[in-house]
C-alpha cells in the first residue's frame, strides 16, 4: 500500500533563456505513484506535462532530482517503461505487423521470426487491427495508427505505460473505444500507467489520480485529485454517479481559474506534500496529506 | 485526362523533334553559291566549298552514320578506331568504379557526420573548401601522383561524385524525426542497429537524391576527363573525331552521351522510389 513504484523527487526542467540566462519549466517536482495505479496529468499548455513524462521515459533529463522506478534511480530509457507518442511515431517504412515486431525483437533480441510474428500478432489482435497488418502507417486512418501504436507499447509487457496525449487528434467516437481498450488492458495486466491528457472526461473515466499542474512557467503540482468513483465504472454512465459532477466541476474550476492564480494566492505551498483532494458530494475539501493517507485511506470519505 | 493528356504531350513532342529536324536538314542543305576557284584549289578545299555543301552534316548523314555504329558497336581496329560501343563501355566502366568508391567513402562518412555534432563540426571548414574545387583542376596533380591516365580518370569521378551524396547523406541522416529516434530509444535499440533500422531508412531518400546529383555530374565530368588523359571513352572518341573533322561523328557522339546520362538517371530514379515511404 505504501510503496512508491513510481517516485520524482524533486526534479526542475531548466533551459538556456535567450538573454543567457535560465528559463525554469518547473522546479523541485514531487511525485509518486503506487503499482497498477493510472494517473492523469491535467494542465494547460505549455506547462511542462511532456517535459516530465520524458524524464520518466528516459528520453530528457532531469536538470535536478531524479526518479526512481522500482527502487532504482532511471539511467536513460527502458524496455520496462513504454511510451505511446502523441503523434503515435510509426515508422512509415514498415507495415503494421513490421512496427509491432520491431519493438518484440528489440525486446527479444534471439527469438526466431516465426515467435516475433505470433507474439506481435496477438497484440494486433488485442488492439483490433486484425486483417491490417500488411498495411503501411500511411493506408491507416489515425485511430487506427494510434492502435498500432498501443499493440506496440503494449507487446513488449512493459512495467509502465507512459502516455503523451494518445487520443486527443481522434474524433470522439474512436476516443471512447480506446479508451476503453486501454482501461481493459491496464485492470487486465495491472499496469501503473502515467497519461498526460486535456480531456476531463477522460481523466475522470480512466485515472485513479488526477495530477493538477499549474500554468508555466514555473509550473507547479498544485494538488492531486482522487477519483472518487467505483473502480468498476463504465464509460457510458459516468455522469450518472453522484460524485462526477463534483468531481468535474473541481477540475474544471482549477483549469478555468486556479491554474492562473495559483502562484500568487497560495503562498504556504509544499511540493512536497501536495494536497490530496477527493471531491464529494458536498465541497470538495481537502482530506489529508500524503502520509495520512498512506496508513488509513478509509477515512478520506468520512470526514 | 491524364492519359489524353501525355498523349497529346506525346503529339507536341514528336511534332518538336519533326520541326527540328525539317529545320536542320533544310538549313544543311547545299547552298548553291559555288566560289569560283582553280580546280587544284577546289579539290584542297573538298566538297564543302566547291558544291555549295554545308560543313554541318545533314539530319540524313547523322542517321546513315549512325546506322553504321549501331550494326557493328564492338569493332576494334587498333587505339584511333574503336566501336562506340567499346569507348562508351570504357566510360561507363570509368564513371561506375570512381562513383562505387565514392559511395563507400560518402555515405559512412555522412553518417558519422549527421549523427556527430562534433564531426560534423571539425569536418565542415574541409568540405567547405574542397567541395567547389572544379574536378578537373585535381587532374594534374593526380597524373602527377598517380601517374596512371585511367586511373587518374577514376580519381577525378570519384572526387566530383562524393560530395553531393556526402552532403545529402549527412543532412538526411542529422534530419531523421526525433520521434522516431525516441521510438528506438524507447525500445534500448543500440547505436549500430539504430543506423540500419532507423536512421538509413529514414534517410534513404535524400541519400539517394545526392547520389542521384552525383551520376549527373559524374556522367559530365567524365567527357572532360577522358578528352584531357586521352586513350579510349567517350569523350576521348569526340576529340579525335574533332581532330579528323567529323562532325557527323561528333554529333552521334553528342547523342549518345545525352541519352546514357539519361539512362543512368533513370535507374537511380528508380532506386529513389523504391526506398521513398509515402507518410
Ligand atoms: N528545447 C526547448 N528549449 C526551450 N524551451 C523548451 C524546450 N522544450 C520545451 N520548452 C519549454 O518547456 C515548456 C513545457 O513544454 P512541454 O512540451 O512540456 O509542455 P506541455 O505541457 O506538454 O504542453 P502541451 O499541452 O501543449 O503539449 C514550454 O513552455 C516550452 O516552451
Ligand atoms: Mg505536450
Amino acid at each position: 500500500m505504501t510503496d512508491k513504484f513510481i517516485s520524482i523527487e524533486g526534479i526542475a526542467r531548466r533551459y538556456p533563456g535567450a538573454d543567457g540566462g535560465q528559463i525554469s519549466v518547473f522546479e523541485d517536482l514531487w511525485l509518486s505513484m503506487s503499482r497498477g495505479e493510472f494517473g492523469c496529468v491535467i494542465g494547460h499548455s505549455g506547462c511542462g506535462k511532456t517535459t516530465v513524462l520524458n524524464i520518466l521515459a528516459g528520453l530528457d533529463e532531469p536538470s535536478e532530482g531524479a526518479v526512481i522506478v522500482d527502487g532504482q534511480a532511471i539511467e536513460g530509457t527502458s524496455l520496462d517503461r513504454a511510451v505511446i507518442f502523441q503523434s503515435h511515431a510509426l515508422l512509415p517504412w514498415r507495415t503494421v505487423l513490421g512496427n509491432v515486431s520491431y519493438a518484440v525483437t528489440s525486446k527479444w533480441r534471439n527469438w526466431d521470426r516465426a515467435k516475433v510474428k505470433a507474439h506481435a500478432q496477438k497484440f494486433i489482435d488485442l488492439v483490433g487491427l486484425t486483417g491490417s497488418e500488411h498495411k503501411r502507417p500511411s493506408e491507416l486512418s489515425g485511430g487506427m495508427k494510434q492502435r498500432v501504436g498501443i499493440a506496440r507499447a503494449l507487446s513488449i509487457t512493459p512495467k509502465i505505460m507512459l502516455m503523451d496525449e494518445p487520443f486527443s487528434a481522434l474524433d470522439a467516437l474512436t476516443r471512447g473505444t480506446l479508451q476503453d481498450e486501454v482501461r481493459r488492458i491496464c485492470l487486465e495486466t495491472g499496469q501503473t500507467a502515467f497519461m498526460i491528457t486535456h480531456d476531463v472526461d477522460e481523466a475522470i473515466y480512466l485515472a485513479d489520480k488526477i495530477f493538477l499542474m499549474t500554468n508555466g512557467p514555473g509550473a507547479v503540482l498544485a494538488e492531486i485529485v482522487e477519483n472518487p468513483l467505483p473502480k468498476d465504472r463504465g464509460r457510458i454512465d459516468l455522469h450518472r454517479h453522484p460524485y462526477y459532477y463534483a468531481l468535474r466541476n473541481h477540475i474544471v474550476d482549477f483549469l478555468v481559474s486556479r491554474s492562473k492564480t495559483f502562484a500568487a494566492t497560495v503562498t504556504n505551498h509544499d511540493p512536497r506534500n501536495v494536497p490530496i483532494v477527493r471531491p464529494g458530494l458536498s465541497e470538495p475539501t481537502i482530506v489529508a496529506s500524503p502520509k495520512m493517507i498512506e496508513t488509513s485511506p478509509a477515512q478520506t470519505i468520512a470526514r | 485526362m491524364t492519359s489524353s493528356l501525355r498523349f497529346r504531350a506525346a503529339i507536341v513532342s514528336i511534332v518538336l523533334f519533326a520541326a527540328f529536324l525539317g529545320i536542320w536538314h533544310i538549313s544543311t542543305r547545299g547552298t548553291g553559291t559555288v566560289a569560283n576557284m582553280t580546280p587544284e584549289y577546289a579539290k584542297l578545299m573538298g566538297l564543302t566549298a566547291t558544291a555549295g555543301k554545308s560543313a554541318m552534316p545533314g539530319p540524313l548523314d547523322v542517321g546513315a552514320k549512325l546506322w553504321e555504329h549501331l550494326k557493328s558497336p564492338f569493332y576494334d581496329n587498333g587505339p584511333n578506331d574503336k566501336g562506340l560501343g567499346i569507348q562508351l563501355g570504357y566510360s561507363i566502366a570509368r564513371v561506375g568504379l570512381g562513383y562505387f568508391l565514392a559511395v563507400i567513402v560518402a555515405i559512412p562518412l555522412g553518417f558519422l557526420i549527421g549523427m556527430s555534432p562534433l564531426f560534423s563540426k571539425a569536418l565542415d571548414p574541409f568540405i567547405q573548401v574542397l567541395k567547389p574545387i572544379s574536378p578537373l583542376a585535381w587532374m594534374p596533380l593526380a597524373l602527377y601522383t598517380i601517374k596512371d591516365s585511367s586511373i587518374s580518370a577514376i580519381f577525378v569521378i570519384f572526387i566530383c561524385s562524393v560530395w553531393p551524396m556526402l552532403l545529402n547523406t549527412s543532412f538526411g541522416v542529422a534530419a531523421v524525426r526525433k520521434e522516431w529516434i525516441n521510438v528506438a530509444r524507447t525500445l534500448e535499440v543500440g547505436t549500430v542497429r539504430r543506423a540500419f533500422t532507423v536512421i538509413l531508412p529514414a534517410a534513404a531518400p535524400t541519400i539517394l537524391t545526392g547520389m542521384r546529383i552525383s551520376i549527373g555530374i559524374a556522367w559530365l565530368v567524365i567527357v572532360a576527363a577522358e578528352m584531357l588523359v586521352g586513350g579510349t571513352g567517350i569523350g576521348y572518341f569526340v576529340w579525335n573525331e574533332w581532330n579528323n573533322l567529323s562532325i557527323t561523328n561528333v554529333i552521334i557522339a553528342i547523342l549518345l552521351i545525352g541519352i546514357v546520362g539519361m539512362l543512368l538517371d533513370q535507374i537511380l530514379a528508380r532506386f529513389t522510389r523504391m526506398v521513398t515511404f509515402p507518410e
